[in-house]
């Protein structure tokens, strides 16, 4: 039978199949990994609703007015709460965001618009982009070696230490956001016989403001919750801030002192600090979105 | 002020005119400034380096490159070394970054092939960014009263029936790598899946369809198709990943029970560079704060080249795309 017979139903036979089986291997193999894929994704985000539930059950029942404003208790201390850390994490935040956003800023300007292609821009970018990958707590050993050896504690350190983790997010943001800015637009500016900085001043700033702020309330967002770069150049403190040059308490801080002590209020002091904490950031990423909101 | 173009073009009278000699001198001010902040950043690692080195100095000479590969912190003794907290600091970021890079990129696949719909994808998007905005403290704190209470019997169990294992010798007693290890892999989890999703989207939607056009399943096009032409900008996700977690501090200085010793076990505690500084830095004497920044310039040393690299292969990635086009 060495001769094909083309019309005999056996060759018909040979021709794979071209209608779906849901039971061949392949498709089985496809079936198991989404489901695995499904899996992964709901089990990655346990963690976050874990840490959610924790955050509302064990904070929330002890987060009151109290908490809000009084000073950290002792020991075994009935009651207190952390009034002083609020305060001392926005106060250095703020100078964080008041040394970081400035210099950022322009110093995006020259990576953005003035010169996006030297040679000093590109290095100036890559060094931007490590300095954001970099451990924060070496932003802590670096500012205690310049500023507290020399001034000792403050919240001034802790708020230069801060701005140094701020500083390479803004730049690379603000930058981001003022590419987006439309060619033609500068383009029209420069025709009209503006100067480069008029240009930058009334077209590219105004233009690119929703996204550079969006970078800036991330870039504060993510300070805040900060607490390696504070350990030891703000420490900590028990009293409220009277000056800027004296030890200053922060909330990342009293929740990591509080987290290891013995005491059952202390560590439900924690919690609502915890989710103080949380919240302060949410706002600000939540802000971060709103302002950005208004691009097409 | 010859020297200004459009000088003479100026007519008496009229509402416009060429930029004043105020107008070009506060243009090259401005620009000198924004030059010089875009120095600054350049200068800022310069001077980081400049600093912690320079302090590190005094250290470097009394040890030499024995702090490298000593084994005992002793401050009274004044004898230090590094390789416990070298060891862990690698050690743990391994274990993160292989728990943290399956479920990055697998959520990354989620999260760009088509599994669900733009609205659902955009939840599991939040999720992920929140993950991101939450304080390392916070996760340090959650370890502390929920992981170690949930790891514990796990590990008791591990050890009675898989105790001949190195990885499972010993319980967890309390703070240790497993939890530190854990945390450490959520917190780079949305780094990996970030980064991941981006290299995922840079792929021309043609190429999928392509392989759909082949007669493929969804995950034939994902594995043979989607991935291998990702694979580089995966590779820049999980370096930067690892990178991220070779630096975390406070999660680690919290759960991983801050313990001179090199143990494959997953459940003794151990130390990490970072953990080190921050749990030594603030009572440290003159001595052990020549010591501590020493190791602070080694931990420097090991990010900067992880981060080089990852941002690297990241560029290159991006390089060849656009270059595709």
């Amino acid at each position: 039978m060495s001769q094909i017979d083309l019309t005999s139903p056996a060759r018909a036979v040979a021709l794979p199949s071209l209608e779906r089986q849901y039971l061949e291997r392949r498709a089985l193999v496809s079936g198991a990994l989404t489901a695995l894929t499904w899996a992964a994704a709901v089990l990655g985000s346990i963690p976050l609703f874990s840490v959610i539930f924790m955050l509302v059950a064990q904070g929330g029942a002890r987060l009151d007015l109290e908490a809000l404003t009084a000073l950290p208790p002792a020991g075994f201390e009935p009651g207190g709460g952390f009034g002083n850390a609020i305060l001392g994490t926005l106060v250095m935040v703020a100078i964080a965001t008041l040394i970081s956003v400035p210099i950022g800023l322009l110093a995006a300007i020259y990576l953005a618009v003035l010169g996006p292609s030297s040679q000093l821009a590109g290095v100036s970018r890559f060094v931007a982009k490590t300095l954001t990958g970099f451990p924060s707590i070496l932003a802590g050993v670096f500012t205690y070696a310049v500023l507290v050896v020399a001034f000792g504690y403050s919240a001034l350190a802790g708020g230069i230490a801060l701005a140094v983790l701020m500083l390479p997010t803004v730049v690379l943001a603000a930058e981001e956001a003022m590419k987006q800015v439309p060619q033609r637009m500068t383009d029209a500016a420069y025709g009209m016989g503006c100067t480069r900085s008029q240009v930058i001043w009334k077209v590219v700033l105004p233009t690119g403001l929703p996204g550079i702020l969006t970078g800036v309330m991330l870039a504060v967002a993510g300070a805040a919750g900060e607490s390696a770069p504070l350990l030891f150049t703000a420490l900590f403190s028990n009293y409220y801030l009277a000056e800027l040059m004296e030890p200053t308490a922060s909330l990342s801080i009293l929740i990591y002192n509080f987290s290891a002590m013995p005491f059952e209020n202390q560590i439900e002091l924690a919690w609502a600090a915890s989710l103080t904490l949380v919240l302060i950031v949410l706002v600000f990423n939540i802000l971060a979105r709103l302002v950005g909101q208004p691009k097409v | 002020m010859a020297s200004h173009p459009f000088q003479d073009a100026a007519t008496p009278g009229a509402i416009s005119g060429p930029p004043s000699a105020g107008d070009y001198l506060g243009d090259s001010i401005f620009r000198t400034i924004a030059l010089f902040c875009a120095f600054l950043i350049i200068l800022l690692l310069a001077y980081i380096l400049w600093e912690i080195g320079g302090q590190a100095v005094p250290a470097f000479e009394r040890h030499g490159l024995g702090f490298v590969t000593g084994t005992t912190w002793d401050v009274s003794g004044e004898e230090f070394g590094v390789l416990p907290e070298i060891w862990g600091t690698l050690y743990s970021s391994l274990i993160a970054l292989i728990f943290g890079g399956v479920f990055g990129i697998a959520i990354a696949i989620f999260l760009t092939q088509d599994f669900i719909g733009a609205r659902l994808a955009a939840v599991f998007r939040t999720i992920v960014e929140l993950l991101a905005a939450i304080p390392s403290v916070v996760f340090g704190l959650w370890g502390i009263y929920v992981l170690i209470p949930l790891l514990r019997p796990a590990s008791a169990w591990l050890h009675a029936h898989l105790g001949f294992i190195p990885l499972f010798g010993t319980e967890l007693s309390g703070p240790g790598l497993a939890p530190a290890a854990l945390v450490l892999s959520i917190m780079i989890l949305p780094t990996v899946a970030a980064i991941s999703v981006d290299a995922f989207r840079r792929i021309p939607y043609k190429v999928k369809e392509a392989a759909y056009g082949m007669g493929t399943t969804r995950w034939e096009a994902i594995l043979k198709v989607m991935l291998p032409t990702a694979s580089s900008g995966i590779l820049a996700a999980l370096v930067l990943g690892f990178g991220r977690a070779l630096g975390e501090t406070m999660a680690l200085a919290m759960l991983i029970g801050n313990s001179n010793q090199i143990n494959l076990s997953l459940f003794a505690p151990a130390n990490t560079l970072a953990s080190l500084l921050a749990s030594s830095f603030p009572e440290a004497g003159e001595i052990e704060v020549q010591a501590l920044m020493y190791a602070a310039m080694v931990l420097l040393v090991i990010t900067f080249v992880v981060n080089v690299v990852g941002l690297g292969i990241q560029q290159l990635t991006m390089r060849k795309f656009e270059g595709k086009k």
